[in-house]
């Protein structure tokens, strides 16, 4: 994992002293809300329906111990003993006191964290797999590549006021996992005919209200102009981007309204002009790679039997490993999942408690590491095989061991009319309800694959419209509706869900989903995904039987 | 008027004159529009030339021009109009422009680091007493991590 130096260290120390000054000009009234505004959000600050709301970075989603349990004694300190994991494997306090934010920053600076840039018309923090570097379909380790981009965005003086945000998204595996066709701006680690390795660079994905899937601008870049191309996109969009209307502003509608071919002859043009000077140097790359060399695995680890007996011994640990662990590239290692979807729980949040002890697991199992997930759960991705069971046991005591992951109630979902200041509907509360639906574990395994995603408005921050079931709040007169898509992916196959049909009142949701997967039940080929037969038959089987009484 | 120009608050020689004004003599800035409309009279005056350019110029309309310009001032309409950061960068790293640039109209104090490292070199507050304060955000971080201007 990626350790500062100096430079990283003075630099995040300095916003930190930056920021205090900013907010106690605010509280004099030396600046007016939307200078504030613009400049808190830089630094993660929201102000929501009850409180501020603090976004932390989880650089690419990777933490370790000392982190983690710097995030608990924030819950404890300055929140109300809980925080949240955010799709882009971020992290959210909801109620922290605006005086106090920062001192809370100047805590995280003290354990290499900030909040620099997760919110705000700039440069976002780049996302990746949470699987990097362990996973057995990967090309090359995208994280080096994602601690350069961290450093070149953070603070970048050209591009901090861009006419709306922009996220990057990178995939090191054959898998995407990281959503990066849904990215204003995807790079994807490819071999060329050579055999040597580079990005193909997609641009104009992006989710929200206009979803749409990126397109390829560049099919092979050479590694070392890995920067000068980002600038170059950056630059043309930053000059070029539409400002009059924030709905038109993201990239995409650049993209779109220019055409790909006009727009990447702009990029091409301002790129051929930069590219020299920005040259990435190989010992610049080699030198970040070297702090993501992998840890020292025992070489000896897949001589262990007991992982073997236990699971034919003890059915519940059986059924956590099939669901919640995932293959590793080195015998006897496995990537285990932390459930954040407890039936109980919200998506994604995870008390002072929880993030102590999970800190304690990380130390004992995993090198001291932990990733958070863009389904907004969490992996200690080094577990030996004969650890297993051990850390089942204490996470099941935790309540972090529902064996779910990739299941119809592992949802993404945002925070919904009860944080929000965006949304028109809530979300949490479904969630809990279509968690207790499918209570029966059973039935849950048996549907298998399902992603359903909840947004409580429009700007889909929980990815509705990708979702194989996307469900999306919208507010009429008042009263809260969920609208219903079918078949959306952000994989490989990347596609935008269809809409099933007119909205359903809130206390018809759980109602429509459970009938949508027991059509699926009913009428799925033998060892068929949901998503595959929803792409087979269409959405029409569907929604005969969710509006059948209507 | 004063202004922070190289890092210091000294007094400004400049004025501007608006599309339909009368020029006059000293050290003048005009709009875009004007430079191209007068250029040849504005030439010949005893003073030194300032274009003033907004967020949507073309740079590319002033290129060649730029021998004859002394100053370029980036009027920002509202401080979170971006393009203007891209135009310093191009001003200095692409047409090589050595004259000076400033950041006059609705920009905040607290861009004045990133616009300095984006070869910004003299900035013109709405208010003067936050020179001081603004002269001291020049330096609000010793460290950075891109290639920029400065």
């Amino acid at each position: 994992m990626y350790q500062y130096n100096d430079t990283d260290q003075t630099l995040i120390e300095q916003r930190v002293a930056q920021f205090r000054r900013q907010t106690e000009s605010f509280l004099k009234g030396e600046i007016s809300d939307d200078q504030f505004r613009a400049l808190r959000l830089m630094n993660g600050l929201y102000i929501q329906t009850h409180a501020p709301m603090l976004r932390i970075a989880g650089p690419y989603g990777l933490l370790n111990a000392k982190q983690i349990r710097k995030l608990a004694h924030i819950a404890r300190t300055y929140d109300k003993n809980y925080c949240h994991f955010t799709t882009r494997q971020n992290i959210q306090f909801n109620w922290p006191q605006l005086e106090r934010v920062p001192d809370i920053l100047e805590e995280l600076a003290e354990v290499q964290m900030h909040a620099i840039q997760t919110s705000g018309n700039c440069l976002r923090n780049t996302s990746t797999d949470h699987l990097a570097g362990v996973c057995i379909d990967e090309i090359e380790d995208p994280r080096p590549y994602c601690e350069i981009i961290r450093q070149w965005t953070t603070l970048h003086p050209e591009f901090a006021y861009l006419p709306r945000k922009f996220k990057i998204a990178v995939s090191g595996a054959k898998h995407d996992r990281a959503a990066t066709q849904f990215h204003d701006i995807g790079l994807h680690l490819v071999k060329n005919d050579a055999g040597e390795t580079g990005f193909r660079v997609l641009v104009g994905g992006g989710l929200g209200r206009t979803p749409i899937i990126g397109q390829v601008i560049k099919p092979y870049l050479e590694k070392k102009h890995l920067l000068s191309y980002l600038e170059a996109i950056l630059r043309i969009y930053n000059l070029f981007g539409r400002r009059d209307n924030k709905y038109k502003a993201r990239i995409k509608i650049l993209v779109k309204e220019s055409g790909m071919e006009k727009f990447s002859e702009l990029v091409e043009k301002e790129w051929l002009l930069i590219r020299d000077d920005l040259e990435l140097a190989p010992d610049r790359i080699e030198a970040i790679k070297a702090q993501f060399a992998p840890p020292a695995y025992e070489t000896d680890a897949a001589q262990d039997t007991s992982f073997a007996q236990q699971q034919l011994e003890n059915k519940a640990f059986a059924t956590w490993v099939k669901h919640n662990t995932a293959d590793h590239k080195v015998p006897g290692y496995r990537a285990a999942f932390i459930s954040l979807k407890a039936p109980d729980s919200p998506p994604g949040d995870m008390t002072d408690t929880q993030l102590d002890a999970v800190a304690d697991l990380a130390d004992q199992y995993s090198f001291g590491e932990l990733r958070s997930t863009h389904r907004q759960n969490l992996i200690l991705a080094d577990v030996k095989q004969a650890d297993l069971f051990a850390l089942w046991q204490q996470l099941d005591a935790l309540k972090l061991a529902t064996p779910n992951i990739g299941t119809a109630t592992d949802m993404i979902c945002c925070p919904g009319l009860d944080f929000c200041s965006l949304a028109n509907a809530g979300s949490i509360g479904i969630a809990k309800e279509i968690n207790e639906a499918l209570d029966d574990m059973d039935y849950l395994h048996d549907i298998g694959d399902v992603k359903i995603n909840m947004s409580g408005c429009m700007n889909g921050c929980a990815h509705q419209s990708v979702g194989h079931i996307g469900i999306l709040g919208v507010d009429k007169k008042g009263v809260e509706w969920y609208q219903l898509t079918l078949g959306g992916s952000s994989e490989n196959e990347a596609a935008i869900g269809e809409r099933l049909g007119p909205a359903v009142a809130k206390d018809q949701v759980t109602q429509a989903i459970t009938t949508i997967l027991d059509v699926y039940i009913k009428q799925r080929l033998e060892d068929e995904s949901f998503l595959d037969m929803v792409k087979r038959v269409g959405i029409n089987p569907f929604k005969e039987q969710v509006y059948a009484d209507n | 008027m004063q202004i922070i120009k190289d890092k210091q608050i000294v007094d400004d020689s400049w004025s501007y004159i608006a599309d339909d004004a009368e020029l006059k003599d000293g050290d003048i800035s005009v709009s875009l529009a004007r430079w191209k409309k007068d250029k040849q009279q504005l030439l010949k005056s005893n003073g030194k030339i300032g274009v003033r350019i907004g967020p949507a110029d073309s740079l590319e309309d002033i290129a060649a021009d730029l021998k004859d310009i002394q100053l370029i001032e980036l009027d920002f309409p509202a401080f979170a109009d971006g393009r203007m950061f891209s135009h310093a960068w191009l001003l200095r790293g692409r047409y090589n422009y050595q004259g000076e640039i400033r950041a006059t109209g609705h920009f905040v104090r607290d861009q004045v680091f990133y616009l300095s490292r984006v070869g910004v070199n003299a900035f013109s507050l709405e208010k003067t007493e936050d020179l001081p304060v603004a002269l001291s955000n020049l330096n609000d971080f010793s460290v950075n991590y891109q290639k920029s201007i400065r």
